[in-house]
């Protein structure tokens, strides 16, 4: 068994034994059903919107290396600095040389998933940079010193008063129990940050081919002050990003609020185009793109599973997954959590480590149904289970299978089988057998008939 | 109309009256109804574990076993998944491609079959109880039903009909799922089986047999005063 496996089995099972917590996680996510079904009944066709949002995807995805040139093409002419990264090495490299050329003391970060993918932070603070993150929940989760427990709403499992105590003890402020004095604690002490920062990081929602515009999307406006106010802005994005016209945002914004949020649009989308221009009052004077791989192409090598790339983050997988819901984020171990985590992770960290994440499904589907860019996730679960048994196949299971098909293709041993079976049910609920004795533990068998459907039907009288 | 009745193993073997209920309807309805009894598992435990090539043998066998058959109709959302769904995706590129094809357009869930393609709502059933009814994923999401069994059961002499809570979550059963990561199944069983405890039903009915196996084994372990029931168990009823 994986490490990553043993610690998910273990963290699974606590939690998903923790009754309270997974109470306050569907209770936060109840007023997100209300809002996402209110939003999409304003849509006159929420499925049309779906095939025109998975398409503007597609086709960007399907002619990745082409959109990508263009795009950079027009984001250098608007003045940008593009660097390619082919993994999370490269990345930390590049940002961690241009942070040294600048001699940057300070540096505050808006909300990019990319830069947890490539453990970023960490990277900076151990070449002695201070960062901070001033998306509010990533704030919170920073101080906690935790990872994101749900990519869009980090800190949605800890409770005001932990939020408050955590105020507290590391910004010496006095406790409170409101939101709002919450909210403006963070606010006062992050304000200066940004004036005082010489490098503002944030990630993209979307590139833009044909105007070489980034566009990012928030709801604090934290992302447009760490863009805008230090002298350098570097911007992080997979090179999954790109789309080819302005015009795909008149689709892809609104359903990335409402899938994700359950909001009409979140309240700032923002495009950048370029650094300060001659005569402009403000903006930075050098604006770094890094555009990384991190195995995205690898993805793209897949037909089957290519469509994965289509991901705009937006979360609506994981707010209606029952795995996500009972077990929590942090279970997981990854940087994306949910279903589009389970489904890519074994790409970016390997299948033999992280196949188990596709096996911690019971493929509902609510996943696939609720992705506003069709992306048809819980049949990939179901390809990494098939792709990690040809690639490492265990012993257990392929006795098991091996056996089972053995059985079924013979009927009259499938029938002699179920006899003996129906037969020692009572005594084979007692033992600790793989699989029985897991079920045993928590759910009762019906008690078995004399006779099985194929014994009965013999019967002329049935 | 022929009928040849495709049977999940576990309702052969645990739920048989599941099945004769299923056969008594159709013949009600004045079908001609088969069993094979060649047929045992369609393969669904090994191709939901990433076996695929095993899988591929039982989906080929399936093929013989219900080659000549004018229609299937199964009781499991599940299991006519599999068949309608995935026998497709597995032998897609092989010899048997269009052998699955053919299998797959005349496969019906029970539900849908009435419905569907018999255009029939009103089976002429009696069941004087107070009912709540379970969408198997399956059935709700690769087969896309949920208005059908809800039509059934509205026809239905004297039953009552409450929707619940948690109307489109997963009980957690997903097969092998259930046993493999326990402590989730059993997490997701009380979400469910709680939204159906709640209603105050007599009965949590379902049209797959396999849902019900996991929230009546919920259900039954925390002594909940409502029984799950098939659908075909609830059609073929007239009390």
């Amino acid at each position: 068994m994986s490490d990553a496996k043993s610690i998910f089995l273990k963290d699974a099972t606590v939690n998903a034994a923790d009754g309270d917590q997974r109470a306050f996680i569907n209770k936060a996510l109840g007023g997100y059903y209300t809002n996402r079904d209110l939003q999409k009944a304003r849509y006159r066709d929420w499925e049309r919107a779906r095939d025109a949002a998975s398409m503007a995807k597609w086709s960007a995805v399907n002619d990745l290396a082409n959109v990508l040139e263009k795009f950079v093409a027009n984001f250098e002419r608007n003045g940008g600095v593009v660097h390619w990264a082919r993994d999370a090495e490269e990345a930390r490299a590049i940002i961690l040389k241009i942070a040294e050329d600048a001699k940057a003391k300070a540096i505050v970060k808006s909300k990019c998933m990319t830069t947890e993918e490539i453990h970023l932070n960490d990277a900076l603070e151990k070449a002695g940079f201070g960062v901070v993150e001033s998306d509010l929940g990533e704030f919170i989760q920073q101080l906690r010193g935790e990872a994101p427990y749900h990519f869009v709403f980090p800190c949605m499992h800890v409770k005001r008063e932990a939020i408050s105590e955590l105020f507290t003890k590391h910004l010496g402020t006095a406790p409170t129990n409101s939101p709002e004095e919450l909210t403006m604690i963070a606010r006062r002490h992050l304000r200066q940050l940004y004036i005082d920062a010489d490098i503002g990081i944030t990630g993209a929602n979307f590139l833009i081919a044909e105007t070489g515009q980034i566009s990012i999307t928030e709801n604090e406006g934290n992302a447009r002050l760490t863009a805008a106010l230090p002298r350098i802005h570097i911007a992080l994005s997979g090179i999954e990003k790109v789309v080819n016209h302005l015009d795909d945002l008149s689709v892809l914004l609104p359903m990335l609020a409402t899938a994700g949020a359950g909001q009409p649009m979140t309240c700032y989308n923002t495009l950048y185009s370029g650094p300060r221009k001659k005569g402009e009052c403000d903006g930075p004077e050098q604006f770094h793109l890094v555009l990384i791989d991190n195995a995205r192409t690898r993805i793209l090598a897949d037909p089957e599973q290519r469509d994965s790339l289509h991901c705009i983050r937006c979360g609506a997988c994981l707010n209606v997954c029952p795995i996500f819901k009972n077990i929590g984020g942090l279970a997981y171990g990854t940087t994306y959590q949910g279903p589009i985590g389970s489904v890519i992770t074994p790409h970016l960290r390997g299948l033999k480590q992280w196949n188990h994440l596709s096996g911690a499904s019971s493929l509902c589907g609510a996943c696939t149904d609720a992705c506003p860019v069709r992306i048809d996730l819980h049949h990939h679960l179901l390809h990494n289970r098939r792709n990690a048994t040809k690639e490492s196949p265990t012993l257990f299971d392929l006795a098991f299978h091996h056996g089972f098909t053995f059985v079924i293709k013979r009927p009259w041993l499938f029938a002699l089988g179920g006899k003996i079976f129906r037969a020692t049910l009572p005594l084979l609920q007692k033992l600790p057998l793989p699989y029985m004795g897991a079920w045993m533990k928590t759910r009762d068998l019906p008690k078995a008939p004399s006779q099985s459907f194929r014994d009965q039907w013999k019967n002329p009288n049935v | 109309m022929r009928v040849s009745l495709f049977i999940p193993c576990f309702v052969d073997q645990l739920t048989p009256k599941v099945g004769l209920a299923t056969a008594k309807v159709l013949k009600r309805l004045g079908h001609e109804v088969e069993f094979r009894s060649a047929q045992t598992c369609c393969g669904q435990p090994s191709f939901n574990s990433g076996q695929w090539d095993v899988a591929r043998e039982g989906a080929i066998r399936a093929l013989s076993v219900f080659r000549g058959t004018e229609v299937v109709v199964g009781p499991s959302g599940s299991c006519v998944a599999m068949m309608r769904n995935f026998y497709p995706e597995l032998l897609k590129e092989t010899p048997h491609a269009a052998e699955a094809d053919d299998l797959a357009a005349r496969t019906f869930e029970f539900s849908e079959f009435l419905v569907k393609k018999l255009g029939v709502t009103d089976v002429g059933a009696k069941f004087a109880k107070k009912v709540t009814y379970h969408d198997g994923c399956h059935a709700l999401r690769e087969l896309r039903l949920k208005e059908e069994p809800r039509q059934l059961l509205r026809a239905v002499r004297g039953l009552e009909f409450i929707e619940a809570d948690e109307g489109e979550t997963c009980c957690g059963f997903g097969g092998l799922f259930s046993a493999k990561f326990p402590m989730i199944s059993t997490a997701m069983a009380q979400v469910k089986g709680g939204a159906l405890a709640r209603t105050g039903a007599d009965y949590v009915v379902s049209s797959d047999p396999s849902c019900l196996l996991q929230i009546g084994g919920w259900l039954s372990r925390e002594g909940k005063p409502i029984l799950p029931l098939h659908i075909a168990e609830v059609l073929a009823s007239d009390v």
